[in-house]
């Protein structure tokens, strides 16, 4: 069964990852992380047979969202959360807020195990109904996005520039 | 076949850790991270339910928002680079005063 082999090692690999990014004390090994995370989401987007959406979470997310975070550590150069920040903040060594904070997590957890068992047809495999060229299509997808979506997609290109925008406002140095 | 349940526990277990996160950390650029795994682990969902659904609007919400989260990143780190300049600090209870 390479498809589930495959499955669970992406899917392994993805929540690994993920679980380090919010246990690592340095942001730079973060972003790392989170990159190797995306990597692993873009695997299991394969093997949904979307690969137009595969290739755009390697492009935006983890070439270009994340070369912005890395830049942005790099910039600040105060990587570390101190010493007595870092007991504080913690995980396993939580004082009473960030307990507090941990019990929602775990409630989360809870609810959506919770959620997920009582759903029913959640057990049918997962290319159940469709058709896996029709999904995979990238004409298909193209003509569907400038077609039904082209109201959203003029929307988000409108929001694109107004957060360029205010992205070079907010971070000028006051004077300039 | 991998059931669709799977995917959609893969999502919760992502979802609940970038909660944790948000939540646990105490920097904001880790905690801008975890937002990034909160939004990645629903865009799992949308291309699960999408394959199973045979349709490509989950796949067409998924670049949406993508495009949303870069925008976000990129303001918010803005207000990151912005309150650092002010307060040398990445740590959030060093922003409690309304006005400084």
């Amino acid at each position: 069964m390479p498809e589930t082999l495959t499955f669970y090692a992406l899917s392994g690999l993805a929540i690994g990852a993920s679980a380090l990014v919010i246990g690592q004390r340095n942001p730079m090994y973060s972003v790392l992380m989170l990159i190797a995370s995306f990597g692993a989401l873009a695997g299991l987007y394969i093997q949904l047979d979307a690969p137009f959406v595969a290739v755009a979470q390697i492009i935006i997310y983890a070439g270009a969202i994340m070369v912005l975070f890395l830049f942005v550590v790099m910039l600040l150069n105060a990587p570390q959360e101190d010493a007595a920040e870092w007991d504080r903040s913690h995980p396993l060594r939580p004082p009473v807020v960030a307990r507090f904070g941990g019990m929602l997590a775990l409630l989360l957890v809870v609810q959506l195990a919770w959620a997920l068992l009582r759903a029913g047809g959640l057990g049918g495999p997962v290319a159940g109904l469709g058709d896996a060229d029709v999904v995979s299509s990238v004409r298909e997808l193209g003509r569907v996005l400038f077609t039904d979506y082209v109201f959203a997609f003029e929307a988000t290109s409108i929001l694109i520039l107004v957060a360029m925008v205010g992205a070079v406002v907010l971070a000028r140095r006051e004077g300039d | 076949m991998i059931p669709l349940g799977h995917y959609l526990i893969v999502s919760a277990v992502l979802f609940a850790i970038g909660t944790a996160g948000v939540f646990l950390r105490r920097n904001l650029i880790t905690i801008l991270l975890s937002i990034e795994i909160m939004l990645n682990a629903v865009n799992l969902t949308f291309v699960a339910f999408a394959r199973q659904s045979g349709n490509l609007d989950g796949q067409i919400v998924v670049f949406f928002v993508m495009t949303v989260a870069a925008a976000e990143a990129a303001v918010g780190l803005a207000i990151v680079i912005g309150l650092y300049r002010h307060r040398e600090s990445l740590n959030p209870d060093a922003f409690a005063s309304l006005k400084w």
